[in-house]
This record gives structure tokens, sequence and C-alpha cells, in this order.
């Protein structure tokens, strides 16, 4: 077998976090391109009618395993279902979170520690069994969703914000390392989306429709596109903006 | 008492498709995944919920005004397919626009099909929709083999011909009182393509109407008709026919572009649609399809959904929105028609969107199943108040007279009367009712007569 950049619908794709609101809509852009899909995620259940909608829509073939990735202890053996299974893989794309209540973290170090655990400690871990793999490859494309939250800290979410710029910034620095193995490291980062992880906030029917981000990620995988993703791309704009703003004003603004 | 959810916001931004009523709900549950829908059961008050699609019913019917909604839309998985005999199992949220896009590529088509191709299969069910292929295929219900249902009290419930046949029965048609529908199994219909192979045809009188209708009805699958409705007791129109085109006829071949509309931004001003300028439309729409008479190849999606080529067209009705009056007058009260037509020229009122169509004599599918044998008017009125109102209402003598009925789907304003005198088996219903279930429309023609 050549090792050549694979084409459209080619493509075999591990998706970590498989029923995340954003993932679902990811997932089907990519069965629509006949791609070979691997989900993991928490629910059997639901990953098992995931797995018929997803064959139903184009997914060439679709594999699932029921694990919960929020434990590091798990990864071992979710790396290993996927290097049986799927062994070619080429492409990885992290797609859980969790986003507690901004208060409850704030007056309990367990959901605190819990909320870094899962956005940041236990997504690193997983990534880095999975980026191994691709840099002895020396091919493919890992890809993960982070935040604008994660762009700069404010009073309202900052401790899920602080979890996801701790990604970003890992993201970077794998970037950097599997750059010369030929493998992409892509970092998305959406604005509010409509999904049921937003579903409490004020102001969700405004936010942006996750087809429509889906669109932007399924196209970042696929072909050279900006190492780091704004998505919608607005966001790239407003972040630029309110990075500007000095530290002395930046924390008097109440959002 | 009622249970307050929490974080419970007035919910407002969800209307019905004529944007009439304007209503705020309590709270709006987004199940992601069937197992969430139990849950939302267990904690609900009594008579608090309704089931919501893509809100393409025209009235109250989808709305629960003070209460809450499940909105279903993100049910939208298809869980199997049989390619040997087209049998669909999908969830509630998945819309015919789904359907199509899945399966029309490999040669299956929804059996009946409403004139848009947005609206769920739940909310196909719940209104038992019918298309233009009524008087050869019935309504969407009778192409449902199965539906599991989530009720509050018995958990999932299979309902087919052989189990809980009445429940079925009463979920088709069941305007989304009888619980959330989990899943469906749909028969679904083999085409060649996307293409049919159809006819238009101009006609200036009722009588010329029937007569083009009973010589197509054996001929083509889908007949459906345009009317000018300021033309009063002698209306012109334009009748529609077609069939899928087959492996031979002159569509087939052609490649297929699916195409993407443009959308209305927002509510025109309502000083836009006038007499004047829905009678211009009218003259303009007739004139061009009289001058295109005959029979064309036309893709699937003009010829079923021509309205949804304008995203969010019923913002051409304005801020205060727009009354959809649709009834059915039986077969041979052709007088009761032309009264009709003329109560509605003499108001100045008219609609640009006259549809009639004959309905076939298709045993209902559901108890609240709204095709009978007759006729079927649908006309869109811009709702200017009392005005409108008025009209209906006496739209509505006309109706009851003759012994015909209102559709639920597309009403907001009918009298628990004529309800009644529409669906006098109603109360044979009421028992499949889920505890938790109401809507806005229910309690609204008949919470007096209980």
């Amino acid at each position: 077998m050549t090792v050549t950049a694979p084409a459209t619908g080619m493509r075999k794709v591990v998706v970590l976090g498989a029923t995340s609101g954003i993932a679902l809509e990811v997932e089907r852009q990519l069965a629509r391109q006949g791609c070979e899909l691997l989900l993991v995620a928490r629910s059997a259940q639901r990953l098992a009618e995931l797995q018929s909608d997803l064959a139903a829509r184009g997914a060439r073939q679709v594999f699932t395993y029921a694990a919960e990735l929020a434990y590091v202890q798990h990864h071992a053996d979710i790396f290993d279902f996927a290097r049986r299974t799927l062994p070619d893989f080429d492409t990885v794309l992290l797609a859980y979170g969790s986003m507690h209540n901004q208060k409850a973290s704030e007056t309990s170090v367990d959901v605190l520690l819990e909320e870094l655990q899962v956005n940041f400690v236990s997504a690193t871990a997983i990534l880095t069994l999975f980026a191994a793999e691709l840099e002895r490859r020396r091919t493919g494309c890992l890809a993960a969703i982070t935040s604008v939250a994660g762009d700069r800290g404010r009073r309202s979410n900052y401790v899920y914000g602080s979890a996801k710029g701790a990604l970003s910034l890992f993201l970077q620095g794998l970037r950097s390392r599997l750059h010369s193995a030929g493998v992409r490291v892509v970092t998305i980062k959406p604005g509010p989306v409509q999904t049921p992880m937003t579903d409490h906030l004020p102001n969700s029917p405004r936010f942006a429709d996750p087809e429509q981000v889906a669109r932007d990620i399924a196209r970042a995988l696929e072909r050279r596109s900006p190492d780091v993703l704004y998505t919608p791309k607005v966001w790239r704009y407003i972040m630029t903006a309110v990075q500007q703003i000095p530290e002395t004003i930046f924390k008097r603004l109440s959002f | 008492m009622r249970k307050q959810p929490t974080a419970s916001p007035s919910v407002r931004g969800i209307l019905s498709w004529g944007r009439y009523p304007k209503t705020a709900h309590q709270y709006v549950h987004k199940p992601a995944w069937n197992d969430q829908v139990p849950k939302i059961l267990r904690a609900a008050a009594p008579g608090s919920l309704l089931p919501y699609g893509l809100g393409r019913s025209y009235g109250d019917s989808c709305l629960n005004a003070g209460r809450e909604l499940i909105d279903c839309r993100r049910l939208n998985r298809i869980l199997g397919f049989d390619e040997s005999t087209g049998l669909l199992r999908c969830e509630s949220g998945v819309s015919i626009s789904d359907i199509l896009d899945v399966f029309l590529p490999k040669g299956w088509f929804p059996p009946v099909t409403p004139g848009t191709r947005f609206v769920t299969v739940g909310g196909a069910i719940a209104n038992d929709v019918h298309g233009k292929n009524h008087h050869r295929a019935g309504t969407f219900g009778a192409h449902v083999r199965q539906i599991v249902l989530h009720r509050s009290n018995d958990g999932l419930v299979v309902c087919n011909s052989e189990i809980n046949s009445d429940m079925l029965g009463a979920t088709i048609g069941g305007l989304g009182l009888t619980g959330v529908i989990a899943w469906a199994d749909i028969q679904l219909k083999r085409v060649a393509g996307p293409w049919i192979d159809a006819e238009s045809v101009p006609f200036g009188s009722l009588n010329s109407f029937l007569n083009l209708s009973r010589d197509s009805n054996d001929r083509f699958e889908y007949t459906v008709a345009w009317l000018d409705c300021f033309a009063g007791k002698k209306p012109r129109g334009i009748f529609f026919r077609g069939n899928h085109a087959t492996d031979h006829s002159p569509g087939h071949g052609k490649t297929f572009h699916p195409k993407r509309g443009p959308k209305l931004p927002f509510a025109l001003p309502a000083w836009m649609l006038n007499r004047y300028s829905v009678r211009a439309f009218n003259t303009a729409y007739y004139t061009i399809h009289a001058a295109r008479k005959g029979a064309t190849a036309v893709a699937y999606d003009s010829f079923f959904y021509p309205l949804d080529s304008i995203r969010q067209w019923n913002l051409l009705y304005g801020r205060q929105g727009f009354l959809q009056y649709q009834c059915v007058i039986p077969d041979t009260n052709l007088e009761a028609v032309e009264e009709l037509l003329d109560r509605i020229a003499h108001s100045g009122m008219g609609s640009f969107l006259g549809v009639l169509k004959q309905f076939g004599s298709a045993p209902p599918a559901g108890m609240l199943s709204f095709p009978r044998p007759g006729l079927t008017i649908a006309l869109d009125f811009a709702m200017r108040g009392e005005r409108t109102l008025k009209l209906m209402q006496s739209l509505d003598e006309v109706v009851q007279q003759s012994g015909g009925a209102l559709y639920p789907a597309k009403d907001a304003r009918m009298s628990p009367a004529l309800f009644e005198a529409s669906f006098p088996r109603w109360r044979s219903f009421v028992p499949y009712i889920d505890p938790k279930m109401s809507s806005s429309f229910w309690r609204r023609v008949t919470e007096a007569q209980q």
C-alpha cells in the first residue's frame, strides 16, 4: 500500500465523543461523503441508533465502541479497538466536552476538577495515544474541538474556558511536533452553537446552526485549511478584537 | 398544581406557519435521543406537553400556549431500511426532505407528500396529511405500518394492525395528543427517478374542473388545481396532473440538480398585499400557466413543492400573519362550493393560493382524519383582524350546512360547534389522549364541551 493523502470519500475517521451535538452533524457530512467511521461514546444504545442512521445516509462502514472517554483508564482499550477495527484510520476528531454551570465550579472543587478532567486532562491523554500512532505512520489528521471561550478568560465561564484554552495550547505544541511527520493538527474553535450542551444558556436560539458549523469542520478535515478553524468564521474577527482589549478594562466587563 | 420546570423563561418565537396566533410557551424541551423522552413525560404536569416538529401546521394545533412543547427535531435518525421492500423505520423528527435526500437516489419516494417537504414524519402522522395522490393512495397514515409511542403511563407502546390497532388509529391524525412517537415504520414507494411527467390544463368553471378531475384521476397519480378566487362563481384555474416518469418517458436520463432558493428575510409590510396586487398576481399566474399548457417533464421538487423554493414565504403576509382556510365539501354539493367562492369574491380578500382537489374514497386511516370524499379547497387570507375572522365565519356557515369539515392542521379559529360537526366521533378519541398532553387547538375546540 502506498501512503498518500486520501481522497474525499475514502477517509477513515475515528470520532471521540460521537454523540455530542456537533459531532452528530459532522458525522452526517462524512457519511454523505462515503467515509468509514469509528464512533466512540458513552451510551451503547445511542451508538446503535447512530450507526444505523449514518449507514443509511451513505457511510461505507460504521463501527462503534461504548466507553467513558473522561476516564483515562479506558483509553488503552479504546485505542486498541481502533487499531484492530479500523487499522488504517487517517483522521481523528475529538468532539466531546462538558460545560458545567460556572457558579457550581466556583464553589465546588469537585465540579471544577471534573470540568478540567473531561475537557483537558482526558482529552490530552487520548490525543497523545493517537498522535503517536499517526506520527509513526507519518500521515493523517488530528482535529479537536475546543472553543472561542478558550481565547480569553471571562467571569461567566472561565473554568470551561481555561480547560478549552489549555487544550488549544496543547494542540499548538502538538502541531509543531507533528508537522515534520506530515501529520496535520487542526484546532476547531466554534462560537456558541445550538446543541444540547448550550440549551440552558440564555440566547441559545440565536446561536449558530450546528449543521453550518459541521460543514466548516468537515471541510477543514478534508483539505489544507487554516491550522486553527473559527466557525462560524465571524468569530475569528470577534476574538481578534476581544483579545485586543486591555486587561484593566476587560476585568471590568461583565460578560 | 403545575410543577414549574427549573430555569424556565417564557419562550417566545415559536410560532405556527401562519404566524397567528402569537403565543409564548412556558418551556421547550429538546430531547436529542429517545432515551430522554420518558423522563420529560414523567416530570410533566397533566395536560402540559405537546410534541412539536417543523411547525408547518398553520394555526394552533402545533402550539401549547402557556405550557410546554417537546421539540422533536433532534430525534431525526433513520433506524433501518429494507432495500428490497422499501420499508423505512425512522424517528419522528425525520423530515420528508430527509427521506427525499437519502432515499430518492436509491429509487424510493414518500408514499404521500404534502405541499412542503419541510414536515416531520411525526407531524405527517399526527395530522394524517394528504397530497396530490389522495385519490390513489389515501393519506400518509395509510402507509404507516407501525408506530412505537412514548406514553407517560405505559412507557413504550407498540401499535400496528395486530397489536393496539385502536391506538394506531388514534395516533394517525391524533394531533400529537396520544404521546410522543419514538419511531415509525413507513412504506416507501418505488420510482424510476426524480422526474415527473406533468401536464397543466386551464379551466374556466367548476364543472370543467370536475370533468378534468374525473377524467384525470384514472390516468394520473397526482392531480391538483390552482384557483383564481377573484373570479367568483365561475372560477378559472389551472389543473395540474402528473405521473412519476418511467424509464422510457422523456424526462428520464436528464441530470437533476437540486437547487436552494432565495429566502424572504423579514415580514413584508402589510399594505403590499392588497386586492389589487393579489388580483394582478393571479392574472399573471393564470396567463403564464395557460400559455404553457401541455405536457413536460419537470423535476419533482418544482412539481410538489413550488413554495419551498422561497424559504419563509409565510413572511409574505406581514407581521400579523395569515390564516389558511381548508375545508372539504361533499362531492355532490357544487352549489356549496360556488357559494363559498362567491362569498370570498365579494369580500375582496382573495388569496394567491387557492388550491382545489378532489379527494378519493379511501377509508380514513385515523379516527380524526380530515380527508373524506368530496372537494377540498384551501385558501390563504392575510390576517386583517375582525374583517378576516368575519369572512371565515361566513364561510363556516356554508361548510357546516353542506355537511363538510374543516382541517385542524390549518385552523386557528373554528368554533367548537364546527369541530363537532366536522369530527362527530371526537369523543371516542378522548380516551386515547395521553394524560400529559394537550394543545392550544384541543383546548379551544373541546374544553367547553368536556
